[in-house]
């Protein structure tokens, strides 16, 4: 009964959804304030149907429902609770339901917050986002509907993919769609924008912090993922340029260009007709990433189980919703005129080569990842573009980003005196050469490039804070006045330093990991001793546990550093679930702040008592996951801010001309 | 001018979104491979007998200017599609007159005789490839895999996976056909 | 069609599976004595691919094939051969497609190529759009009454 009312519930949504695409936005074009305040309601009203039906799934899950063809693929009644909720977006079909409920969540946050919009603008953002809506349910209900029920039912499911069953992806996913749907809002205001044909000030001001929350969630939602990758995979990866892994790439980097070129809009009334393109093709990616995750068109180890007919829905959605919104802008944006004067050598400047590279950047993602695909149907052979393309095209972009992004902050607006900042950061360039040198020098023959990349990520660092330095005036006023400057400095300036330091610390991560990792591979008898960097593991021995659905062989390993003092035990583990026939590994990580030790167990030998062993020195990645939460804080800081927490001021009340706007 | 700049994203889209459409509609396999070696000669190889099989063993030499097309077929008694393909290859040696040549790949001599008294032997050479190392030679993929080499001794077709009955009048008789002429 | 095929492979990697000895990316018994030799193997194995996994390098892939291939790998290195006749080596047996990287090749200079020419049609565009905009003076005029008032207001409230 529970699984029906949910089904039903998606289908009156449906319903809903298209009330709410037409109403307003046909209000909206005949001005009439009735339809136009249709949308707040119905976009409310969507939400809680999609809530019912979440809620119904997820009840199914919980209780082991086994007449659901979906719960029976998917769980499995000895299941721990945790995973048998998150198993509700473990497969295809409940991922869509999430992603759904996500969306309708967004479109009421808008209904709910965004009070002080003109009520034209908010009708159209409402029904775009019902059009969204009606394009996911639809397909949802049409090819993929998780309600099936299966009879004769069977005694118990078949459980979920053990790699799946695991606190790091289990919540991958959520914050993953909540950075890509979040970028819808952003996509539903610019093609309102089109619609209404304006764009100014007060338009950049309400998209920036939808844009803002649905990156900040895409940051964390990557950096789960890769954080899964690192110790779900057994042997201390986290990143692959894989087309899923790119896929979810792709819309964080323009996002980012997204969110710097809507400052310029917000700031000087120009770049407008770009930032709209960003704002749609930053949730076009989006909208691809999901395309490719399941059409199956290109292969992934990530992939769901693919199915060609849901693809050409995808297809069709994509058209649509691309492909029109395209159309609007090639019709409309010539007309959006830009203001704004300024100077070459400025904080505009330094944001066009922000969105310059970034662009490129995704761009060259893009690229390698659709290049197999687009080569075999123009029938030109089969490539495989894997990381080492994207190591040596990407990677040479970042590196003048970085080394942009220590200037940019510090640019004035209209017109920088670029010897001035250069002499403000003088320390943070003395720092960086000097980190770049030491490096150079302490790795003895490593990478240039390790070198190259540690020196900008000091620089990067200290950039960040002598940009909060500067506008506190640090040192070079009374304490209490520097005191007063940073409590009345707004929140989005400690976000974007946040941020950007947070950027540095994470590069320092990367290159650790990829420059200077240390390895051992090895058969180990137990009681045998191995060095490892400045650690000495003993393998104490294997022995055969059971755990709630697997049966285990754990592994331990005490760690002693070099004065013989012991710092750590470690467990990796082999499990073997038995309903989903599957073995995975089980790393043990000890980190030590600088540095993680990692440690995994292969096979035992066939004819002696020795096991293979996996033993890694991963240097500075925990830098990586701390950099990432200081780039997530730095997008909350910023987002509490007040000017945007408070709403943009009514658009009557800031007709600034731009050439009187102060410089910050 | 500038005008063609706003249509120019909306060109790419639609441009990749036919290839995306070919790659749906044309039944596209993303993870089926080509062979590199296709109207290439054999590979350089010489792979004794299997123990306790009473055929010889296999070699390039067994290849090159038989006079006849050969279909060369990579097997081993764990893979479980070798078994369910084993009685087309037994009719393709029977019925049409293949000659029948096999790669035993990866395998115990014992399993690999006890799976040919089970099934039969419908090859006439047999070269053991216990490390696999001349299958690498093939470009090999994964087991079974069968190659279609002509009178002259130059790879015409591979087939990855087990022959199934259909595709035996639909694509390797053709091909054999064509490899004759 | 092309769907049971691929059953029939996954079933035979499961058979696989279940009789061979899984194996676990690289294993201890697969590593060179030569240390240089087995970092040049190393480096060498991750510009390849598992050509029966998905986008994976044989560098960490579990697949037998991908152990057959690391073992030729540094076979071919034992032999003498450098790192470029290893990996033509392969190509020649498995194709294009068993490098990670791709050849420069006309089929892929749009893929090598075009990356940059996306930066720099989009640095000409972006050049073009700050160098013939109008700028701002060289010396701003100077605010009136009004606009300072103004300023000072929206100076408050931003509480700078």
């Amino acid at each position: 009964m529970i699984p029906e009312l949910g089904h039903f519930a998606l289908i009156l949504a449906l319903l809903v959804a298209t009330v709410q695409t037409l109403v307003p936005l046909v209000g909206a074009h005949r001005g009439n304030p009735a339809w136009m305040a249709a949308g707040g309601p119905a976009a409310l009203a969507q939400m809680l149907l999609v809530a019912v039906s979440f809620g119904a799934l997820t009840y199914a899950y919980v209780v082991s429902d086994f007449t659901v063809a979906n719960v029976v693929a998917n769980s499995h009644s000895l299941k721990p609770m945790l995973y048998k909720v998150t198993g509700v977006w473990g497969n295809h079909e409940g991922s869509m339901l999430l992603w759904i409920l996500i969306l309708a969540v967004f479109g009421a946050a808008v209904a709910l917050f965004g009070n002080n919009l003109p009520p034209s603008l908010k009708a159209r953002v409402l029904g775009i986002q019902g059009l969204i809506g009606i394009g996911f349910i639809s397909f949802t209900l049409f090819t993929s509907n998780p309600f099936e029920r299966i009879f004769p039912p069977p005694l118990d499911g078949q459980d979920l993919n053990p790699l799946l069953q695991d606190p790091g992806l289990a919540f991958h996913p959520p914050m993953l769609y909540l950075g890509y749907v979040g970028f819808s809002v952003a996509f539903a205001f610019a093609i309102a924008a089109l619609l209404e044909g304006k764009v100014d000030a007060a338009w950049a001001r309400w998209v920036r912090p939808w844009t803002l929350a649905a990156w900040t969630f895409l940051t964390g939602g990557i950096a789960l993922g890769s954080w899964w990758a690192y110790y779900e995979l057994g042997w201390g990866g986290w990143w692959f340029w894989d087309p899923v892994e790119n896929a979810s790439f792709m819309p964080w980097l323009l996002g980012t260009a997204l969110l710097h070129s809507a400052i310029v809009v917000e700031k000087r009334d120009t770049l407008k007709s770009w930032t709209i393109l960003l704002a749609i093709l930053t949730f076009s990616l989006s909208l691809l990433g999901t395309f490719i995750v399941r059409s199956g068109l290109l292969t992934s180890v990530h992939a769901f189980a693919s199915d060609p007919d849901r693809g050409l829905y995808i297809l069709a959605m994509l058209v649509v919703a691309i492909g029109g919104s395209l159309t609007l802008f090639a019709v409309r944006a010539p007309s959006l005129k830009g203001g704004g004067l300024f100077q070459p050598i400025s904080r505009e400047g330094g944001l066009v080569m922000n969105n310059l590279l970034l662009a490129t950047a995704t761009a060259t993602i893009l690229i390698g990842t659709l290049y197999p695909l687009i080569l075999d149907a123009l029938g030109g052979g089969l490539v495989t573009v894997g990381p080492p393309f994207f190591n040596l095209t990407f990677v040479p972009l970042m590196l003048p980003l970085v080394f942009v992004m220590g200037l940019g902050p510090l640019l004035a607006w209209k017109r920088a005196d670029l010897p001035g900042v250069l002499s403000r950061l003088k320390v943070a360039a003395g720092v960086g050469l000097l980190a770049g040198l030491a490096t150079l020098y302490v790795q003895n023959g490593g990478p240039v490039l390790a070198a190259l990349a540690m020196g900008l990520a000091a620089w990067l660092f200290l950039a960040a804070l002598t940009d909060l330095a500067e506008k506190v005036k640090l040192f070079r006023t009374p304490l209490a006045d520097t005191w007063s400057r940073a409590r009345g400095l707004p929140r989005s300036q400690y976000g974007t330093a946040l941020a950007h330091a947070g950027l540095a610390i994470a590069i320092a991560g990367m290159v650790g990991s990829s420059a200077w990792k240390v390895e051992k591979i090895s058969v180990m008898v137990p009681g045998e001793t191995k060095q490892l960097s400045d650690y000495v593991f003993t393998f104490e021995g294997v022995e055969r546990l059971p755990g709630p659905n697997y049966m285990s062989q754990t592994a331990t390993f005490t760690v002693r550093d070099g004065d013989g003092r012991l710092i750590a035990t470690m467990t990796p583990e082999k499990r073997v679930y038995p309903v989903a026939g599957m073995p995975t590994t089980e790393a043990a990580i000890h980190t030590r702040w600088l540095a993680d030790l990692y440690a995994v167990i292969g096979d035992a030998e066939e004819n002696g008592p020795g096991w293979t062993v996996r033993l890694y020195y991963e240097p500075l990645v925990p830098f990586l996951w701390l950099g990432s939460l200081v780039m997530m804080l730095g997008g909350l800081v910023s987002l509490s801010d007040r000017r945007l927490r408070v709403g943009a001021p009514r658009r009557k009340a800031a007709p600034l001309g731009p050439a009187v706007q102060p410089a910050e | 001018m500038r005008y063609l700049l706003y249509v120019l994203p909306l060109v790419i889209f639609l441009g990749a979104g036919v290839a995306f459409w070919w790659a749906l509609d044309s039944g596209r396999d993303p993870s089926r491979l080509p062979s590199a070696l296709i109207d290439q000669p054999v590979p350089e190889f010489d792979l004794p007998p299997v123990a306790t099989v009473p055929v010889p063993g296999l070699a390039t030499a067994d290849l090159v200017d038989t006079g006849q097309v050969t279909l060369v077929n990579v097997f081993a008694s764990w893979c479980v599609p070798c078994k369910a393909e084993h009685p087309i290859l037994v009719r393709l040696t029977e019925r049409e007159g293949v000659r029948l040549v096999g790669i035993n790949y990866k395998d115990e001599p014992e399993d690999a005789a006890r799976f040919l008294d089970d099934l039969g032997n419908p090859y006439a050479r047999i070269g053991a490839d216990p490390e696999g190392r001349a299958s690498l030679d093939w470009g090999l993929t994964g087991v079974p895999e069968t190659f279609v080499v002509d009178a002259e001794g130059k790879i015409r077709y591979r087939h990855v996976g087990p022959i199934n009955p259909p595709e035996v009048e639909s694509v390797i008789l053709p091909i054999i056909e064509e490899a004759r002429r | 069609m092309i769907r049971t095929l691929v059953c029939l492979l996954a079933a035979a990697a499961v058979a696989a599976l279940a009789v061979l000895p899984p194996a676990l990316a690289l294993m201890p018994d697969e590593i060179l004595e030569d240390p240089a030799l087995e970092a040049r193997a190393r480096a060498l194995s991750k510009d390849l691919r598992c050509v029966v996994c998905q986008n994976e390098s044989i560098d960490s892939s579990n697949a037998d094939i991908a152990r057959q291939m690391r073992l030729v790998v540094r076979e071919r290195l034992v032999e003498g051969d450098n790192d470029q006749q290893v990996l033509d080596y392969l190509q020649a047996r498995y194709g294009d497609y068993v490098l990670m990287k791709p050849p420069i090749k006309p089929e892929t200079y749009l893929l090598w190529y075009g990356p940059a020419v996306v930066l720099v049609l989009g640095g000409l565009g972006a050049a073009v759009y700050l160098w013939r905009r109008p700028r701002a003076g060289a010396a701003p005029e100077p605010l009136s009454a009004e606009e300072r008032a103004r300023l000072r207001r929206l100076l408050d409230e931003e509480g700078a």
